[in-house]
């Protein structure tokens, strides 16, 4: 009986394809990016990051760190870097001035007589925000076009995912896909699409005057209904995907034991399936608030001048105002009431659904 | 194959001072947290030996198999096996396999290349390990399977793949997880003679983690009951049912009725234990013993006599009433009432077709012999 | 349970909702007339406008090249990152990446977008990289957002995956590198393959953050679309809708067969 010959030379060996390969792919990312177009800088920072990654496994096992330090320091480094410093910048330029220079904001800081470092920081932009009903406003009216359209995205989505969760298979797949299809669309080319439908001249102008229903055709682009429904219809899909899921997951038992206990078909549904539903209602409901109340694309294409809305608000800042300190302090506002928030509140589910 | 001499001498070394254990687990604790999951256990296995660690979930047993493999890394305390101190060495180069009780088979291998893995993993060639893998797999009787992959097998026929392949690097120690857990009634039965007989034509040493007692009784040569992270008692498996040593192994192994009472004057044979359920009862006097010390008697359901008579020459008896009674085939089980509302677990074989079996409701003496008692102090 | 006749009628409707708006973009993408909404007999017209709209071909390019790369990044590092909060009990930090996988999925597009123009503009001004904006700059925020997506996906599939599969192959010899480029990738990659496809389509779909970290000669296809749309509708637009669609239902069609096909293989 004989164990493994105990070779760690072996096992160092083991680790040199892995080595070998990262700058070969260097290598031949630098060939073909002539080729592809690429950008050579991208192409010199997967590098760096392989470089980073190899060479710190290398020097872990050098220096004796256990090998999984650098499996964490990447994704943590790059998330790090490109995630979190950015809100950091954020808030400091938020705490900037605007400059007409290049670019338009006051420096970060600046060499003091003494040679020392100085940061300005003022508040004046958040006081700005405070002092222009404009912007409480947007955020007032972002929460309530993102409210009234989850709710009626739910109004319209819990029959249809109720329909497909107990539709036999295989037409509960296919309805299934034709949930999901629109999402890998354009979400852009979807709202347009409406453009054609509301106009004056539109899809639903033309059917109703046709039919003598309406002589003069109704205004409906450039509304606030229209950006209830370009939100309603977007995001529709990602309503009924956790419904159904959650729905789909109820067991036909319990609906036969209400009627047998002599529950009406409303009753059953009352007490049973919609407190049962619930985790998914939410589910759903969340993935549809959240895009929604930063939304840009949708009031900008489909709302009118009048619809205010936090996201667009801070789209002009930027680019049409080009005041990007007042469009930083819009986003940390926006930030500190309204993604924090609900960032709190999932954490609480998750660890509410963990002790469960 | 390394042939054991003292195989041939003695088959059971743990009655042999002098013998050397092969595995040897020295004051292993392990703490997560503020929970201690095993607690000072020390545990000596030898060669050959078919090892079952037994006791209910989450007792420690699985963290101490976890903690040989190397999965888990004692937080005090040592474990040797062939000599060698295993602190330090990871998973992958301990002399030990493992059938996990999933199995564990790859998804996205043939059953061929399952059991080769580990033999590509120790530096054998292809065609070396293929070879090897085949071996295995016409000795677990499913060489007609090898290109199948594991979702296109039975259990039974998984639970086999998974020893083969535990097998194919012919540990030194193998470790199984539940083995027989996920098998049917059965299907049980029969692959517990089957892996005996694996086990006994490799030699390879078996350390098994199982919740069910019969499964240990059958497979065992030596039973280690754990509780709360401690072992209870360490023992062949008869020693364990005919003298268990405290009133958790007593219970834990099969059923029993226990009695609790006094220790009476000393006699140089028998002694008396005073006892509020049986009254004062005669069992053979155990060393160690002083007047007054609280004592339990355990007594198996099947030793007690059932009589409708007083049984002639019976030195314990008491008079019941039937409560409760179960036809199981091969033997009744009954509830008796004693006068102090005690109830007493009976189980009588049913040898041949009596035309009149005791029934509910019927007045009866139940009747002990002395030597049926086991006397426990804990 | 009887059946209705409240919920089939319904979800009729409901699916008609979903699909009008997208039948009749590509039905008016054949439409003779320049007038979107108003039938002018057959033709083919838009989509040789659209062949030889060269910003515009350019631009998808631009798009299919950023979301290929960005979909292959994000694959990387959200796995890695979903291994590691799977994987490692404790270390130092798993709450702030944890909070990091997390926090992209609620972060309203703009902020995404501004805070990482912020950073690559105070970033060229301190380290002189990256020297304007422009492919680099966009290719990496869609990577770091679609990472956290992907980090999802894997995530769920790694806490599903039995971890003894891992232990049996530890068991039987394999180093930690070895485990997981043999049993964990091979087991979790049709997860990975799904976030690589979710991590692709966010990526080609996405407006806003590309708008803001996206630099001259680098626009993307729904940066050019979106300033083609927002003065008013362009039948040109609706031939490359049709286009886009007609590949997505190509692309979902086939992968439902192949799909169907393994599961039947599979029983």
């Amino acid at each position: 009986m004989s164990a493994a010959p105990d070779s760690p030379a072996r096992r160092k060996l083991a680790l040199s394809p892995a080595m070998i390969i990262a700058p070969l792919v260097v290598i031949a990312l630098m060939l073909v990016r002539r080729w592809l177009f690429l950008p050579e800088d991208l192409v010199l920072l997967i590098g760096a990051a392989l470089l980073f990654a190899f060479g710190g496994f290398v020097l872990g096992k050098l220096v004796g760190l256990p090998d999984r330090w650098i499996v964490i320091a990447v994704p943590m480094l790059w998330l790090f870097v490109f995630f979190l410093v950015p809100f950091f910048v954020l808030g400091r330029i938020s705490l900037a001035e605007t400059m007409i220079a290049r670019p338009p904001y006051s420096p970060l800081w600046e060499r003091g007589d003494d040679g020392g470092i100085e940061i300005i920081a003022s508040l004046e932009n958040y006081r700005f925000l405070l002092s222009d009903a404009l912007y409480v406003n947007a955020y007032l009216s972002s929460l309530k076009i993102a409210g009234i359209s989850t709710i009626f995205a739910l109004l319209i989505g819990y029959p249809i995912a109720y329909y497909i969760a107990r539709s036999p298979e295989p037409r509960r797949s296919i309805l299934l896909l034709l949930v999901i299809l629109p999402f890998w669309t354009s979400f852009l080319l979807r709202v347009y699409a409406w453009i054609g439908f509301l106009r004056r001249e539109g899809v639903i102008n033309n059917v109703l005057t046709w039919a003598g229903i309406i002589d003069e055709p109704l205004v409906m682009m450039q509304t606030d209904f229209a950006v209830y429904i370009g939100i309603v219809y977007t995001y529709l899909p990602f309503m009924i995907l956790p419904l159904y899921a959650n729905l789909v997951k109820l067991d036909g038992a319990l609906l036969e034991a209400a009627s047998d206990l002599g529950a009406s078909p409303v009753t059953t549904f009352l007490t049973v399936t919609l407190p049962l539903s619930v985790p998914g209602i939410i589910a759903g409901s969340m993935l549809v608030f959240i895009p929604a109340i930063g939304e840009y694309v949708i009031p900008a294409l489909l709302g009118g001048p009048d619809t205010l809305m936090i996201g667009r608000i801070l789209w002009d800042e930027f680019f049409s105002a080009r005041d990007w300190p007042v469009a930083s302090a819009v986003a940390i506002v926006m930030l500190v009431l309204v993604v924090l928030p609900i960032m709190w509140l999932q954490s609480v589910q998750n660890r509410q659904e963990v002790q469960e | 194959m390394t042939s054991n001499p003292a195989l041939a001498v003695n088959t059971r070394p743990w009655t042999d001072p002098n013998a050397q254990p092969f595995i040897s687990i020295r004051n292993i604790t392990k703490r997560f947290g503020d929970f201690t999951a095993v607690n000072d256990v020390s545990l000596d296995i030898y060669r050959s030996e078919l090892f079952c660690l037994l006791g209910g979930s989450g007792c420690g047993k699985s963290t101490l198999l976890r903690m040989l493999s190397g999965f888990e890394t004692p937080t005090s305390g040592k474990i040797l096996i062939d000599g060698q101190d295993m602190a330090g060495v990871p998973a992958d180069r301990r002399p030990t396999n493992m059938m996990f009780q999933s199995y564990a088979l790859f998804p996205h291998m043939s059953v061929e290349k399952n059991v080769a893995y580990g033999l590509l993993r120790e530096g054998k060639s292809k065609a070396e390990a293929a070879e090897r893998a085949a071996e295995m797999l016409k000795l677990v009787k499913l060489d007609s399977f090898a290109r199948r992959k594991p979702h296109q097998l039975s259990g039974g026929q998984r639970q086999r793949v998974a020893l083969a392949r535990a097998l194919a690097k012919q540990p030194k120690v193998l470790l199984l997880d539940e083995p027989l857990g996920a098998l049917d009634k059965k299907l049980r039965e029969e692959t517990q003679f089957e892996l005996i007989n694996i086990q006994e034509t490799l030699g390879v040493t078996f350390i098994v983690v199982t919740h069910d007692q019969d499964e240990a009784m059958t497979l065992a040569t030596r039973i280690g009951v754990m509780t709360d992270g401690v072992i209870a008692q360490i023992g062949e498996p008869r020693e364990i049912y005919e003298t268990p040593k405290s009133r958790f192994v007593a219970d834990f192994i099969g059923s029993v009725n226990l009695f609790e009472g006094r220790v009476g004057p000393a006699a140089p044979d028998l002694m008396r234990v005073e006892t509020e359920d049986l009254g004062s009862v005669s069992v053979p006097s155990a060393p160690g013993l002083t007047q007054g010390q609280t004592v339990w008697l355990a007594m198996r359901p099947e030793r007690v006599w059932l009589t409708r008579e007083p049984k002639p020459g019976a030195v314990n008896s008491v008079p019941g009433v039937v409560m409760d009674m179960g036809y199981v085939g091969h033997m009744s089980s009954y509830m008796v009432r004693l006068a102090n509302g005690r109830q007493v677990r009976v189980t009588q074989a049913n040898e041949s077709r009596r035309d009149n079996p005791i029934s509910w409701d019927e007045s009866v003496h139940v009747s002990f012999e002395p030597g049926d008692f086991r006397v426990l102090t804990q | 349970m009887r059946r209705g006749w409240f919920l089939p009628l319904f979800a009729t409707l409901g699916f008609g909702f979903l699909y009008a708006p997208i039948v009749s973009l590509i039905v008016f993408s054949f439409n003779e007339s320049r007038l979107v909404t108003v039938w002018g007999g057959f033709s083919t017209r838009w989509y040789g406008e659209l062949i030889s709209d060269g910003q515009l071909l350019e631009a998808a390019w631009v798009s299919l090249k950023i979301a290929t790369i960005s979909a292959s990044l994000a694959v990387v590092i959200g796995t890695l990152a979903a291994f590691v909060l799977t994987r490692f009990a404790r270390f130092r930090g798993k709450l702030l990446l944890t909070g990091m996988v997390t926090a992209p999925l609620v972060m309203p597009e703009v902020i995404i977008g501004l805070s990482l123009l912020l950073l690559f503009v105070a970033m060229e001004g301190m380290l002189g990289w990256p020297a304007g904006r422009g492919m680099t700059t966009v290719i990496i925020a869609h990577s770091t957002f679609c990472a956290a997506y992907v980090a999802v996906i894997a995530q769920s599939r790694l806490r599903d995956m039995d971890e003894s599969l891992e232990e049996a192959a530890r068991d039987l010899g394999a180093g930690p590198v070895r485990v997981f480029f043999d049993i964990t990738l091979p087991v979790i990659a049709p997860a990975l393959v799904s976030g690589w496809l979710l991590a692709f389509t966010l990526s080609l779909d996405d407006l806003v953050i590309a708008s803001f970290v996206s630099g001259p000669g680098a626009s993307t296809l729904p940066m050019v679309i979106f300033s083609k749309v927002r003065l008013g509708v362009s039948p040109d637009v609706n031939a490359l809708a049709t286009i886009i669609i007609g590949i997505v239902a190509l692309a979902v069609t086939v992968a439902g067969i192949l799909l169907m096909r393994q599961t039947r293989r599979a029983r």
